[in-house]
C-alpha cells in the first residue's frame, strides 16, 4: 500500500524537480511569453480600436462627401434656375427694349406720317381752295355777266343779312 | 457505423488477445491470479521501467541509497528479480512480499532488513524528470517563437500550448488575482502545465509515460505543500488577522479560541483537499482501466469463452475510460490551478475600510436629504 504512504525519495526528487522547473520557466519562459501575450493583446485591442476609428472616420467622410455632393447638386440646380431666370429676364428686357424702340420708331413714323398727312391736307386744301376760287371766279364771272343776276344776288344777300339781324 | 464498430471490435480482439496471452503467463506464474497485487504493482512505484509485453525485463534506472556506510549508487538491474547486490560491505536487495518494507530497497545488516535513506531514481522520479523536460521543451518552444515573432500568434502545436497558457492566465489567474496576477502567474502556470503533462504522460502506456504520477500521493502532496507555502508566505497582514483575531463576537475567540482553531485547521485542510482530490481522481482513473483489464483474466480463468466475451466489453470500456481520463487530466490540472489561485487570492485579502464606507454612506444620505429638501422647496 505504498500508494497512500508518501515515499521520501519521491518527495525529495519531486521538490527538486519542481524547484528546477519553476526556476527555469520563471527565469526564461514565463516573462517572455506573458509579456508577448499581453503586448499582443494590447496590439490587437489597439488595432480594433484603430479600425473602429477608421471606420467611423470613413463613415463620416462618406457622409461629408454625400453632403458635398448634395450641396453641389443643390448649387447646380440653383445656378441653373438662376441662369434660366436671367435668361428669361434678359429676353424679357430685350423684348421690352425692342418694343420700346419699335414704339419709338413707330411713334416717330406716326408723327412724320401725321405731319406729312397734315402737309398733304394743307396742300390739298390749298389746291382745293385755289380750284374752288378759280371755279368760283369762273362761275361768278359767268353768272355775273348779266345785271339781272347781279341785282338778284345783291337782293338775296341783303335778305339774308336782314334775316340775320332780325334773328 | 455498425460495420466500423465490428471492425474495431475485431481488431481489438486481435491486438488485446496477444498481449493478454503473454501477460497472463506473467500474472499467473504461481498458478493463481492476485488482482490486488497486480493493481498495486501497476499503480505504484518501482525500480526500473516496465517494457510492454515483457514482464521480466525492465529498463534499468539508477538506485541511490545512503546506507549505514555512506552513499551507494548502482543500477536497478542488479537487484532485479530478488537478487542481492553487494557493494563493499553493504548488501542491498528489494524486500520480499512478507517484509514490512515490501517492494523497497533494504540493506541487510546482520541478517536483518533495514531501510536505508532511499533517493533512487525510481520509475516515478524518472517520469517526473521526463515531465520536467517535456514542459521545459514546450515552454521554450513557445518562448522562442515569441522572441522571434513578438506580434504573431503561433499556429498548430505551439498555438495549442499558447492558447492553454492564455486560457489559464486570463480566465483563472487574472480573473481571480487581478493586479496581483503578474506576481503569481509563473507559479500557477508552472503548476498547471506540470500537472497536466504528468496526467497525460500517465495515460500513455509505454516507456516515456505510464507512470501513475499524479495518482501518487507523494507527488500531489508536494504540489499542495508548495501551494500552501506560496499562500502563507505571501499572505497579507489582514489574512493573519482574520485567522488569529477574526471579526466575530468576542466569546468565540477570547477565553477559548474556537474560531482561530477552526481557521488554523482550515489552513491545513485546504492543501489536504488539494492533495487528495488530484491523487484520488487520477488514481481512480488508472485503477478503473486496470480493473477492467483484469476482469478479462478473471473471467478467462473461469471460462475461456467468457474471457473472450469480456475482452471486447472490457477493452471498449477501458478505451472509453481512458478517453474520459484525458478529459479528467485537463479538468484536474485546471481545478488544482484554480483552487491554488483561489487560496492564494484569499490570502491576499485587503482590510476593508469600514469607516470610510460609513462616511461615504452618510455623505450619500446627506446628499439625498438635501435633494429632497430642494425638491420640497420648489
Amino acid at each position: 500500500m505504498d500508494l497512500f504512504t508518501p515515499d521520501f525519495g519521491l518527495i525529495f526528487w519531486m521538490f527538486v524537480s519542481f524547484a528546477v522547473l519553476f526556476f527555469i520557466l520563471w527565469k526564461f519562459a514565463w516573462p517572455v511569453i506573458l509579456k508577448t501575450v499581453d503586448s499582443r493583446a494590447d496590439l490587437i485591442d489597439k488595432g480594433v480600436e484603430y479600425a473602429q476609428n477608421a471606420k467611423q472616420q470613413l463613415d463620416e467622410a462618406k457622409k461629408n462627401a454625400d453632403q458635398y455632393i448634395a450641396d453641389a447638386r443643390r448649387q447646380q440646380a440653383d445656378m441653373l434656375r438662376d441662369a434660366d431666370r436671367i435668361k428669361t429676364q434678359i429676353i424679357e428686357e430685350a423684348r421690352s427694349a425692342a418694343q420700346v424702340e419699335a414704339q419709338k420708331v413707330m411713334d416717330a413714323a406716326k408723327v412724320q406720317i401725321e405731319q406729312q398727312q397734315k402737309e398733304a391736307q394743307h396742300q390739298f386744301r390749298n389746291q382745293v381752295s385755289d380750284f374752288a376760287l378759280m371755279i368760283a371766279e369762273k362761275v361768278v364771272k359767268n353768272q355775273m355777266a348779266d345785271t339781272k343776276a347781279q341785282s338778284k344776288l345783291v337782293d338775296t344777300l341783303l335778305d339774308e343779312m336782314a334775316d340775320k339781324k332780325q334773328a | 457505423m455498425k460495420k466500423l464498430l465490428s471492425i474495431i471490435a475485431a481488431l481489438l480482439l486481435f491486438f488485446v488477445a496477444t498481449p493478454a496471452a503473454t501477460a497472463s503467463v506473467g500474472a499467473e506464474h504461481d498458478g493463481k491470479l492476485d488482482p490486488k497485487e497486480i493493481i498495486f504493482e501497476h499503480l505504484g512505484d518501482g525500480y526500473g521501467w516496465e517494457i510492454p509485453f515483457n514482464h521480466h525485463k525492465r529498463i534499468p534506472l539508477p538506485c541511490i541509497v545512503i546506507g549505514t556506510d555512506g552513499l551507494h549508487v548502482f543500477s536497478s538491474s542488479r537487484i532485479a528479480d530478488g537478487k542481492t547486490y553487494v557493494d563493499g560491505n553493504a548488501e542491498f536487495k528489494v524486500a520480499g512480499h512478507d517484509s514490512k518494507y515490501k517492494g523497497k530497497i533494504v540493506e541487510i545488516v546482520d541478517g536483518r532488513e533495514e531501510k536505508p535513506l532511499d533517493l533512487s531514481i525510481t520509475k516515478n522520479v524518472c517520469a517526473v524528470f521526463i515531465t520536467v523536460l517535456v514542459v521545459v521543451a514546450m515552454m521554450f518552444a513557445v518562448a522562442r517563437f515569441h522572441r522571434r515573432n513578438p506580434y504573431r500568434a503561433p499556429r498548430k502545436g505551439l498555438g495549442a500550448i499558447e492558447s492553454l497558457i492564455v486560457f489559464i492566465y486570463d480566465s483563472v489567474v487574472k480573473e481571480t488575482l487581478g493586479d496581483k496576477a503578474k506576481k503569481f502567474a509563473p507559479y500557477l502556470l508552472t503548476v498547471f502545465f506540470f500537472i497536466f503533462t504528468m496526467n497525460l504522460m500517465g495515460l500513455m502506456v509505454v516507456f516515456p509515460g505510464g507512470a501513475n504520477l499524479t495518482g501518487n500521493i507523494a507527488v500531489t502532496l508536494v504540489l499542495s505543500i508548495i501551494t500552501f507555502l506560496v499562500t502563507n508566505l505571501f499572505a497579507t497582514k489582514h489574512y493573519w488577522k482574520e485567522i488569529f483575531w477574526p471579526d466575530v463576537p468576542l466569546w468565540l475567540k477570547f477565553p477559548l479560541p474556537i474560531m482561530p482553531a477552526i481557521e488554523i485547521f482550515g489552513m491545513f485542510t485546504k492543501p489536504a483537499a488539494l492533495t487528495v482530490r488530484l491523487f484520488a481522481n487520477m488514481m481512480g482513473g488508472h485503477m478503473i482501466v486496470i480493473v477492467l483489464t483484469l476482469l478479462i483474466f478473471i473471467f478467462a480463468a473461469v471460462n475461456p469463452v467468457a474471457g473472450g466475451a469480456t475482452t471486447v466489453v472490457s477493452v471498449l470500456f477501458s478505451i472509453f475510460m481512458l478517453l474520459i481520463d484525458v478529459l479528467v487530466s485537463f479538468i484536474q490540472a485546471y481545478v488544482f490551478t484554480m483552487l491554488s489561485t483561489i487560496f492564494i487570492s484569499l490570502a491576499q485579502a485587503k482590510e476593508e475600510h469600514h469607516e470610510k464606507k460609513v462616511e461615504a454612506r452618510e455623505e450619500k444620505e446627506n446628499k439625498i436629504e438635501a435633494a429632497q429638501f430642494a425638491a420640497t422647496q420648489k
